[in-house]
């Protein structure tokens, strides 16, 4: 199977952007390689803003530049570039609502070695909270690329969600890409996996357990958490009468927590959702700490098999 | 409007100007006098002799920019975008008011001429570089100018943008600070030391242009010897009095953040008229 971060395929993304757009420009906090920026920065040197370790300034000159008619992306980790700067992304940002694209890695706890300090894991909720931002977070390299792209296109402040891990390339090339518009990936009668990120992948391999068990579960890839395609969640409560979300973040205010808030107020049927469950995540390896974090197919298929007798 | 005015005429204009702040402020019931007085110089010079700019056309692309990166100061700005035409001058006594485009900090979807929102201090001057960082990629010669209070420049980010200015060699950008010693809890130096203030801007590589900040001479002459600089960005500290114009005010910091009562509106007002009245003759 083919491994490619949703990082790398960022960093294709603004490569593509470098060259149909002028208007796209790239800042980055010390991170360049990290985070993939540096493949634009080879290429589009005068594009390319440095900024040295001082993340605050940089979300306020991405924002001059925006004003200025740019299209700014931030390439930055996670934890550094939501909660350090929140305030900064709020008011210089959102309010402006300045057409400033945020290249967020290293998010969730397969960062792995680095530890809790390197490990975003509130960011979905800290950005899905601000007025006018629109919250992505790609299953794979190949919808990395497509989200980068199609964020440059709309106006207005975007957060895409990267991480640093290989993942199984699971979407297709020439699959269509919309923002707001999640992705059914499977049809099922019984119950329905609501995942994003990294979770896409592992509720794919829990559907194909639970088939052999003869239970049928239908799996939507959530890639935008805001605007949220309440159409698709509220058909899938219909529909299967059993929703279980997975991602790689903690569950309070996360993607569980939006996709609950639109069950609740329009359909609620019994609900689960699978994530980090109010703690900081540790040092290990990606695979140790899936286990350790209950965010394998295996835990997906448990919930799923716990939920049907709550129908 | 870059037509050049005689500075008797400017010196009316500030009078204007702080007859205003002190209406809607009274009009308003709440909001920041001191600082909005200490920097009517430096504000009104800028558009009323400095700046390029046309109130009928907000986002004429070459025009010149100005950053209130002080938010709490936007009384100031709004009475001087009214009298350059942005708006009605009926509309500044709707300050503070539900659904007036005239928030309690600056919103720049609300309100033409605001260039970013602001409010929350130490971010201005960021997001001043990346409009010149624009201008300078852009190849177009606008003139970023970003106001800042002394007591903004406790934080940290201030500096992480004073290092980038410097760093992109932004000649285009002019910082000016109202070097007006106070901040909501006291005097700045009590507060968190800031001298030897100068020194520190220009050790970070900055031009520095020190001034008595309400003497418009001084103001303009800055902004001349500024424009000048090539290679670096200038700061302007100007030396300023807290709450200029307003005898019971200036210079009490207690005035930071406090609308003045009818009485004391009236009592500011006749001061103010008094001096028009004086200049006049
Ligand atoms: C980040 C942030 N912290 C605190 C405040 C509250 N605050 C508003 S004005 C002010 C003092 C500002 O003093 P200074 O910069 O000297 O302004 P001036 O004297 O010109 O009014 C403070 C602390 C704020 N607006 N933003
Ligand atoms: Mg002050």
């Amino acid at each position: 199977m083919e491994l490619e971060s949703t990082r790398d395929g960022y960093g294709e993304g603004l490569l593509k952007l470098g060259r149909e757009n002028k208007r796209v420009v790239v800042l980055t906090a010390d991170l360049g390689e990290s985070t993939r920026s540096h493949w634009f920065q080879k290429e589009f040197p005068e594009r390319f803003f440095q900024m040295g370790i001082a993340e605050a300034d940089m979300i306020g000159t991405a924002a001059g530049l925006a004003l200025s008619g740019k299209i700014a992306f931030v390439s930055d980790f996670g934890v550094f570039v939501t909660g350090r700067v929140w305030d900064q992304l709020r008011v210089s940002i959102a309010y402006n609502n300045a057409n400033v694209k945020i290249g967020s890695t290293h998010c969730g706890i397969t960062v792995g070695a680095d530890g809790a300090t390197h490990q975003a894991i509130e960011d979905i909720a800290l950005m899905r909270v601000l007025p006018n931002f629109t919250v992505i977070v790609p299953a794979d390299a190949i919808e990395a690329t497509k989200a980068t792209i199609a964020a440059s296109k709309i106006n207005g402040p975007v957060y895409i969600r990267l991480g640093r891990a290989s993942l199984p390339i699971i979407t297709k090339e020439t699959a269509e890409f919309a923002i707001g518009k999640a992705e059914l990936l499977k049809e099922g009668k019984d119950l329905t996996v609501i995942a994003c990120g990294i979770m896409v992948h592992q509720s794919l391999e829990a559907a194909n357990v639970l088939e052999k068990k003869g239970i049928f579960a239908r799996v939507i890839n959530l890639h935008t958490i805001k605007p949220i395609d309440r159409e698709i969640i509220i058909n899938a409560a219909k529909e299967t009468g059993a929703i279980i979300t997975a991602e790689e973040h903690q569950v309070m205010g996360g993607m569980g927590s939006a996709v609950a808030e639109v069950v609740m107020e329009n359909c609620p049927v019994p609900m689960k959702r699978i994530g980090i469950l109010d703690s900081f995540g540790q040092s290990g390896k990606p695979e140790e700490l899936m286990r350790e974090y209950h965010l394998t197919a295996d835990d997906i298929v448990k919930e799923a098999q716990n939920i049907l007798k709550r129908k | 409007m870059k037509g050049e005015k005689d500075i008797t005429e400017l010196q009316k204009i500030c009078l204007e100007v702080r007859k205003d702040i002190i209406r809607m402020l009274g009009e308003a019931g709440s909001g920041h006098p001191g600082g909005s007085l200490s920097a009517v110089e430096i504000v009104v010079s800028l558009y009323f002799s400095v700046m390029r700019h046309r109130a009928k056309e907000p986002n004429w692309k070459d025009r010149d920019r100005f950053i209130l990166s002080k938010g709490h100061c936007c009384p100031l700005l709004y009475a001087v975008l009214a009298k350059c035409g942005y708006f009605p001058a009926e509309k500044l006594l709707t300050l503070r008011k539900l659904g007036s485009p005239l928030q309690g900090h600056p919103h720049n979807i609300e309100l033409p001429g605001i260039e970013a929102s602001t409010g929350s201090l130490g971010q201005g001057l960021s997001v001043a570089n990346g409009i010149a960082l624009a201008g300078k990629l852009n190849k177009k010669n606008y003139r970023v100018y970003c106001l800042l209070g002394d007591g903004e420049t406790d934080e940290g980010q201030v500096w992480e943008a004073v290092m980038t200015a410097n760093h992109y060699h932004l000649d285009n950008l002019c910082a000016i600070v109202d070097r007006n010693r106070l901040q909501i809890d006291g005097n700045t130096e009590d507060i968190m030391h800031l001298e030897p203030y100068p020194e520190k801007w220009k050790a970070f590589g900055w031009k520095v242009i020190e001034i008595e900040g309400n003497k418009i001479e001084e103001v303009l002459s800055a902004y001349r010897q500024a424009e000048k600089i090539k290679g670096k960005p200038s700061v302007v500290i100007a030396h300023t009095i807290k709450g200029k114009g307003v005898s019971f005010m200036e210079n009490r910091v207690e005035w930071h953040g406090k609308a003045p009562k009818k009485e004391e509106t009236e009592k500011a007002l006749e001061e103010l008229n008094a001096a028009v009245s004086l200049r006049t003759k």
